[in-house]
């Protein structure tokens, strides 16, 4: 083919980028953002770096968003106890190892927490009894047999399900807070059964009082 | 102005060939192709000759993913001919060979060759379809790295990729809002799982979502105005819907299960996402105002995640897990479920037949593949910056 030929047929000119191709939008570099010194969200006069807090505090009832829970209370409806407002561990340290001989595990897609990991739950809701300056944060976590998201929320389940183990053992529903980390954390990251069986579980994290 | 010049160049052409109508007549039933992603429709045939190295395998990928297969000048299925260049830029014209007609005839200039090669892809697409094509598209999704995941943007077949987020914490499930550059994703950066909203020009990061409990999945309505995402900070995770700020916050469902992955209906009535009724785990539905949870039925497969409604409103994409992880179809009002190919987390691009979706290869790695659904065409899209997941289409 002639290049020849071409002219005149051509559109010549035609700017590809005025059409409105995207990648030229993306050469602006991307603005790192600030690291966060500690589980405190910055200040609301930061633009950059640290994320924005709510435009609306948790509790301000605008728009029809629902109250704050001050005493959560079991919901009849689905007999699970709502948490206590995030603000409530905000700042608080939490120490991993205390309770790393704690971690319970589940069964494939399960969040039955088994009568085999009760003596660890209740070992938790002992050592909890005797620091009642304490909280507790359950962290769940899956192994990769099921879909990101799906995992996301099964393991949260896992967590709400120990969380709600230790209500029933008398710790204060608003002691117990709950996280997913879905199947991105797993504890080996082999792709075997056993890897698997080490993955399905939900950690203990105790969090202590600013000093 | 631009299209008088264009007719100019039809008739042009079509006197030139003028002799040559009819020699081909009847030859081939032209292969449409079609807006139908339920049935299997054959790829249609063009012949593409002129180009080399990086535009020549720009086109061939696009245009392959766009439906089409390549074939001889010579060879009797072939319906198109795209013959140009790419010596500085990149130049094309498309006749269609059954009629013997420029379809049209162009240069392009500005951008990158990959971006030139793009446009030329798009212009194919839509002189033989009428649609608009693909080839131009964004994708987010979230790229592993051990402990940590961070979430990037690159064109729609993986080039140019670039990071969004820099936190070395956990990012996931990124969403666009459609209409804008910007993200929301779930991150970890704050120690609990929250969702943030992204502006990729200002970079400024706002928080949706911050309560007690995860706060996963979101996705953002068509008209870009609210949010559907998964809280637990009642006891179990549960749909809720926001204003894109935040504010408005509603409860959608109350259940004891773990409802997953929410996507919306094109109009914004309705919210799909997964959960289990009666022990099983399902698709459904429930108004995005409120209302009663309707049952989707995917009949044929078991264990359906991660729904994505195509923007036409025709049908939803989602996963069923089933030993491995497939690619399905159902009606949008439920059905039969038609298996499409393995993999999982299936995205709807704009056009409503080309999926993204996550694979995995060997040991687990993912990776992210495009479907065209009609000719069950497949590519890979460009690894090169580590295991990638959850993609999501900018729409």
């Amino acid at each position: 083919m002639k290049r020849s030929a071409f002219l005149n047929l051509l559109l010549i000119g035609f700017f590809v980028a005025a059409g409105g191709v995207g990648c030229k939008k993306t050469k602006k570099p991307v603005t790192p953002l600030a690291s966060m010194g500690s589980q405190v969200p910055g200040s609301g006069a930061e633009r950059r770096g640290p994320i924005t807090p709510p435009t609306v505090p948790e509790g301000a009832n605008v728009g029809g968003a629902e109250p704050t829970v001050a005493t959560p209370l079991t919901d009849p409806s689905t007999g699970f106890t709502p948490q206590a407002d995030i603000e409530t561990i905000e700042g608080m340290i939490p120490d991993t190892a205390h309770f790393a001989g704690q971690t319970i595990y589940f069964e494939f897609d399960s969040s039955v927490v088994r009568t085999s990991q009760h003596s660890q739950c209740n070992a938790v809701g002992d050592d909890l009894k005797t620091k009642p300056e304490a909280k507790l944060m359950i962290d769940g976590h899956c192994d990769e047999r099921g879909t990101e998201e799906y995992n996301r929320a099964l393991g949260e389940r896992r967590a709400l399900a120990t969380r709600e183990y230790l209500i029933g053992y008398g710790i204060a529903p608003e002691r117990v807070f709950t996280r997913s980390f879905g199947e991105d954390r797993p504890a080996d990251p082999g792709h075997t059964e056993a890897a698997w069986t080490a993955n399905r579980r939900a950690e203990f994290i105790l969090l202590l009082p600013p000093k | 102005m631009i299209k008088s010049i264009y007719s100019l160049g039809f008739a042009l052409v079509l006197v030139g060939w003028c002799a040559g109508v009819g020699t081909r007549a009847g030859e081939a039933e032209r292969i449409r192709i079609s807006a139908e992603a339920w049935s299997t429709t054959p790829p249609i045939p063009i012949a593409m000759s002129g180009y080399s190295g990086e535009v020549d395998r720009v086109l061939r990928f696009d245009l392959e993913i766009a439906g089409f297969k390549f074939v001889g000048e010579s060879d009797s299925s072939c319906q198109y001919v795209l013959k140009g260049g790419n010596s500085g830029q990149v130049e094309g014209r498309l006749t269609d060979a059954l009629k013997r007609a420029t379809l049209f005839a162009k240069a392009y200039s500005g951008g990158s060759v990959r971006s030139q090669a793009h446009a030329l892809a798009d212009d194919v697409v839509l002189a033989v379809t009428g649609k608009p094509g693909i080839a131009r598209t964004k994708i987010a999704f979230k790229v592993s790295h051990g402990q940590t995941s961070e979430i990037y943007v690159a064109d729609y077949d993986g080039h140019g990729a670039v990071p969004a987020t820099q936190d070395k914490s956990i990012a996931a499930a990124p969403t666009w809002r459609p209409g804008h550059r910007t993200l929301v994703y779930t991150t970890y950066k704050l120690n609990n799982p929250d969702i943030v909203s992204h502006d990729l020009d200002s970079q400024e990061r706002r928080v949706v979502a911050r309560y007690s409990g995860s706060n996963i999945s979101p996705a953002v309505s068509p008209d870009g105005r609210r949010v559907a995402m998964v809280l637990s900070k009642a006891g179990s995770p549960d749909v809720y819907v926001a204003n894109i700020d935040g504010t408005g916050l509603k409860q959608l469902t109350r259940t004891r299960e773990d409802e997953s992955s929410p996507c919306w209906s094109p109009d914004g009535r309705t919210i799909c996402f997964a959960t289990r009724i009666d022990g099983r785990r399902t698709l459904a539905q429930v108004p995005s105002d409120g209302g009663a949870i309707q049952r989707i039925a995917t009949s044929g497969v078991v264990n359906p995640t991660e729904p994505d409604w195509s923007p036409d409103g025709k049908y939803i994409a989602f996963t069923a897990q089933m030993g491995a992880f497939e690619i399905c179809l159902v009606k949008a009002g439920g059905g039969e479920a038609k298996l499409l190919t393995s993999g999982e987390d299936p995205c709807w691009a704009a056009n409503s037949r080309t999926l993204i979706f996550t694979k995995r290869g060997s040991g687990g790695k993912r990776f992210l593949s495009l479907l065209d659904v009609p000719t069950k065409q497949s590519k890979d899209v460009l690894q090169n910056i580590g295991v990638s997941s959850q993609p999501s289409w900018a729409r």
